[in-house]
């Protein structure tokens, strides 16, 4: 019997209790999908004909090479080049000159409150519309850029607050600079602790990818509106489109789970600060 | 910024809206969130596994593909939620947009409400419980003096993310069309085109304070019901 703060062992009679509350909901649950079941059948939504373009070889290809290889690509350009934007923020954010400090504070905090979708319609006009040099495409990486990045500089920077102080006073003590204590002793033992939040990261980078659709981007949101504009099947190309990003979700998550356990261990996943909330570097700790 | 401060008035009734999207399916959020982390944490494991198959699922698609759900595929099965416009509370009636976008947001911020709550009653030590009871308090007593007290302001600081996270998400939205921040934001500049970086700032900053309410006012009430450990 796991522990539980909320409960105590159950006796034989809370045990019995238990089974017909068992019996009752497994009885809704049934009731419930069957109901979903029987709906998509009322309104002719698995009938084959509807489904067939998901096993035709030239629209899974469609589906794979333009739809998840673009969102792919997509979320792993945002990625890097939000890890690069969010380390130098991040150690800018430590940094013990006030004017870099500021700067990187209030940049990191806007990118913060401001909603993905606006900065992605913003970067659109601005870079993309017209005779822009950008396509729509580079418009969702640079706007998941920002977003991300300014996400992972506070992830940088809990990460790096996260790590002993006594590191980087021995480090002084030894003679050491101010930027080979960040690089050759903070940082390599915060990635470390940093390296599950990063792929959770990628999780959200990967869902705020498919926010392309309002600004025409590629992607797997993309390539659904032909298919069910040519066979009217919207609800089998919902289902088949949310499945896809669901199942990668699944093994970016699982691969973040396995990496806080080799290297983490069973402590706490880092704790990152909600925007807005005082930590700045004159905040109560 | 010329375009805004002229359309001062539009600029205000799509925050409105935004606000309203935002209070809405937070509530809505709230309860659902609530009720599935009843489940998840309750001592019937089928039900368990049940909330736990919705927190993975939900949390795992992007909210725009349960607005192509709502919008799209749903009326295809025939519930459209037309039915709401018909109902009227007090002279206001809601549109079926606004009804399906909450819907939306309440289906997917309930998956991380779920989460958060969960997370407070984890944060509660086993050795608070075992003294409880250990000292004679009644199941009762232990859970409504000593658990769900610490529980709940554990739970403000993650919850207070959901509830920013929501705010910025009722701008997806915007593409399904509602006249929200982001929406309004577009047209705007769509008509204004040489003034879009003045137009996007001032939204941006529309949003910065409503994310910055929320924030704060957490923060406030964080520091009322701290307690001395």
């Amino acid at each position: 019997m796991s522990a539980s703060v909320l409960f105590d062992a159950p006796g034989p009679r809370t045990v019995a209790r238990h089974r017909v509350y068992t019996v009752i909901s497994i009885a809704a649950l049934v009731a419930m999908v069957a109901f979903a079941i029987w709906t998509l059948y009322d309104a002719g939504q698995l009938e084959y004909a509807l489904w067939e373009p998901f096993v035709t070889p030239e629209y899974v290809q469609y589906i794979l090479v333009d739809g998840l290889l673009e969102t792919l690509k997509m979320a792993f350009f945002s990625i890097i080049f939000a890890v690069v934007f969010g380390l130098v923020f991040g150690v800018a954010k430590l940094s013990d000159h006030g004017w870099v400090r500021w700067p990187a504070w209030l940049v990191v905090e806007f990118f913060r409150a401001v909603p993905v979708l606006l900065l992605m319609v913003f970067a659109f006009f601005l870079l993309a519309i017209g005779n822009g040099p950008l396509s729509s495409f580079w418009c969702v990486v640079i706007a998941l850029t920002l977003y991300n990045g300014s996400v992972l500089a506070e992830v940088f920077r809990a990460g790096i607050n996260a790590v002993p102080r006594g590191q980087a006073e021995a480090a002084y003590a030894i003679g050491m600079r101010k930027s080979q204590v960040m690089t050759t002793v903070l940082l390599p033992q915060a990635v470390k602790i940093m390296l599950p939040a990063i792929i959770s990261q990628m999780v959200v980078a990967l869902k705020d990818t498919s926010l392309g659709y309002y600004i025409l981007a590629p992607g797997l949101t993309a390539v659904g509106k032909p298919i069910y504009l040519e066979f009217s099947n919207q609800v089998p190309t919902a289902i088949v489109i949310t499945g896809i990003y669901v199942a990668v979700n699944l093994v970016l998550t699982w691969v973040a789970t396995l990496l806080q356990k080799r290297l983490v261990g069973e402590k706490k996943v880092l704790d990152v600060p909600m925007v807005g909330a005082p930590t700045g570097p004159n905040a109560p700790v | 910024m010329d375009a805004v401060i002229s359309n001062f008035d539009e600029y205000l009734k799509a925050f409105g809206l935004t606000i309203g999207l935002f209070v809405v399916s937070g509530i809505a959020s709230l309860v659902l969130g609530t009720i599935l982390a009843v489940l998840r944490v309750g001592p019937v494991s089928i039900l368990n596994k049940a909330a736990a198959l919705y927190v993975t699922l939900f949390r795992n698609t992007p909210l725009l593909m349960i607005f192509v759900f709502i919008f799209i595929a749903m009326p295809v099965l025939g519930y459209n939620f037309k039915v709401v416009e018909n109902i009227e509370i007090a002279g206001y009636n809601v549109s079926a947009f606004f009804f399906r976008a909450c819907l939306a947001l309440t289906l997917y911020t309930s998956a991380f409400v779920c989460e958060a709550m969960r997370s407070g009653v984890n944060a509660v030590p086993l050795g608070q419980a075992e003294a409880g009871r250990a000292i004679g308090l009644t199941f009762a007593q232990s859970m409504t003096l000593v658990i769900l007290p610490q529980a709940a302001r554990a739970v403000i600081p993650p919850m207070t993310s959901v509830m920013i996270a929501l705010a910025k998400n009722t701008s997806v939205a915007a593409a399904f069309g509602l006249a929200e921040a982001t929406a309004t934001m577009r047209a705007f500049t769509n008509n204004n085109a040489d003034q879009r970086i003045g137009i996007f700032l001032a939204f941006a900053i529309g949003y910065i304070i409503v994310v910055e309410v929320i924030s704060l006012s957490s923060y406030l009430v964080e520091r009322k019901v701290r307690v001395a450990r």
